[in-house]
């Protein structure tokens, strides 16, 4: 039944596979940008999305256009990366880190965190004011990496739409927040600001999961809703960069539904607070 | 029963899509799944996205099959029924296994029920059943329309018996499905879902 449905769709199926690996392969050698370790899933659902917005038909006339127009491949990098975030996205993740986290981050006389995959910012300038309001920010260097350039420019200029704050006060309270969220942002045309004093104690910059390497010791990386992104190989790397860039019990963060169970760098690091997916490196055997 | 033996025999998992009124439907569906079943049962239900969902620990309790929260990178195994996470997409990998996103809401939902049966389609095609339930959302209609085209069977809960019948009605306007049933209806298809019911699978 439905053999001849099927199996029309399987083969149109296998073609968009096919032109999905030659557009990928495309935009690396092109572009250096790596998206081969991506989870098939969701870039295959975001490349459907490309198509229509490009007014493609196929991948294959997408490759196309990508390959001869480059005003394309950064509109494209965006279809491909751009999530939204949330400022203090799962507050108790937060709380955890205030209350089990800090005490040891204390004991350093400079701080280094490393927000890996930082997207529009929120992540970053969460931690900003969650460090500021325990007395730590100004010891502390925050490296907020992304690979989209676009992406960079905007969590670099910190605005953010003004129906948004509400939500982002919410969980900031819900994180145990010891001051008020709008002693951090200006609200204007609809927009809110946040507060340069933040902006100072980070360094935004272009950073690939996938190709590039380990650039400083940190005390803690923040990496939350991007391994997801991932397949397993690309996690394992990932996963790896930081352990490498972890000093010695440092911690890592990583998003409420995500697991280090799947990945061969399990070993690397020891559950912290394990409902929160708090993980802190362990010594090596 | 003997249309329905066919579907069964080739089914090798399921996607349920739910919204309001969705909790009750599922309680009368998923109990129904006979212990043994060999299918992989994944569902959307629309929550509020900032409460930690119980739905796993309030249905393994109900269920003779395996009830957890879906975990990125999870393989999929048989005879188990995986919830998406509240504020998470849920799609089907190849593997295959289970993957989250935080893309974009769909229809205002994160989960939505059109993500999951659209990746799901994709890797399981004619071996899939899809299943809209209860809603006043028009998640899951293009879903379903994927399901069908990738050749798996599709069924609509009958508009009369839903709690909310605008998901139902958005789901047969863009595609006639193969039945419309009762929730009734439904959980007698499920019932046959033993692994007696399915010899040809492993053919």
């Amino acid at each position: 039944m439905d053999a001849e449905i099927s199996g029309g769709q399987a083969a149109a199926n296998r073609k968009f596979d096919i032109e999905f690996q030659l557009l990928v392969d495309a935009i690396y050698h092109l572009y250096h940008y790596d998206f081969r370790g991506y989870a098939a899933a969701s870039l295959r659902r975001r490349l459907r999305a490309a198509l229509s917005r490009f007014e493609c038909e196929s991948i294959s006339q997408l490759q196309d256009r990508v390959m001869r127009e480059p005003k394309i491949f950064p509109a494209l990098l965006d279809h491909l990366t751009v999530q939204v975030s949330e400022m203090f996205r799962d507050p108790a993740h937060f709380r955890a880190l205030r209350e089990q986290v800090v005490p040891f981050l204390r004991t350093y006389p400079s701080l280094k965190v490393w927000v890996a995959g930082c997207s529009s910012g929120e992540e970053a300038y969460s931690l900003a004011i969650l460090l500021r309001e325990e007395g730590l920010l100004p010891r502390t260097l925050i490296y907020a990496t992304d690979i989209n350039p676009h992406t960079l420019g905007r969590a670099e200029a910190g605005i953010y739409s003004i129906d948004r704050i509400a939500g982002f006060t919410i969980n900031h309270r819900e994180s145990g927040g010891t001051s008020s969220l709008s002693d951090y942002y200006t609200a204007a045309y609809g927009r809110a600001i946040l507060d340069k004093s933040l902006r100072e104690r980070i360094v935004f910059s272009d950073h690939s999961l996938a190709t590039d390497s380990v650039f400083a010791e940190v005390q803690l990386v923040s990496c939350r809703n991007v391994l997801i992104y991932f397949n397993r190989e690309l996690q394992d790397r990932a996963l790896g960069l930081f352990r490498d860039s972890l000093c010695r019990h440092g911690f890592l963060g990583i998003g409420s539904k995500e697991s280090l169970r799947f990945t061969s760098v399990a070993g690397a690091f020891q559950a912290f607070v394990a409902k929160e997916r708090i993980y802190q490196k362990r010594d090596p055997a | 029963m003997s249309a329905y033996a066919e579907f069964c025999a080739r089914t090798e998992a399921i996607v349920l899509g739910a919204s309001a009124g969705g909790v009750q439907a599922l309680s009368e569906l998923l109990p129904a799944l006979p212990g043994g079943a060999q299918v992989s049962v994944f569902v959307v239900l629309h929550l509020p996205r900032d409460r930690p969902s119980l739905l796993a620990d309030v249905f393994s309790h109900r269920c003779a099959l395996a009830v957890r929260e879906a975990q990125d990178k999870e393989p999929v195994a048989p005879g188990t029924v995986y919830f998406a996470p509240a504020n998470y997409h849920l799609l089907i990998d190849e593997g295959p296994q289970l993957a989250l996103s935080v893309d974009e809401p769909v229809h205002h939902s994160r989960p939505s029920i059109d993500v999951l049966f659209e990746s799901a389609a994709e890797i399981y095609r004619e071996r899939l059943l899809g299943v809209i339930l209860t809603g006043a959302n028009e998640d899951g209609a293009a879903g379903l329309a994927a399901v069908h085209d990738a050749g798996g069977i599709t069924v609509i809960q009958e508009p009369q018996s839903a709690q909310a019948s605008l998901m139902v009605l958005s789901a047969l306007r863009r595609r006639s499905p193969d039945l419309v049933l009762p929730l009734g209806g439904i959980a007698q298809l499920f019932g046959s879902l033993a692994p007696s019911a399915a010899p040809s699978r492993t053919a």
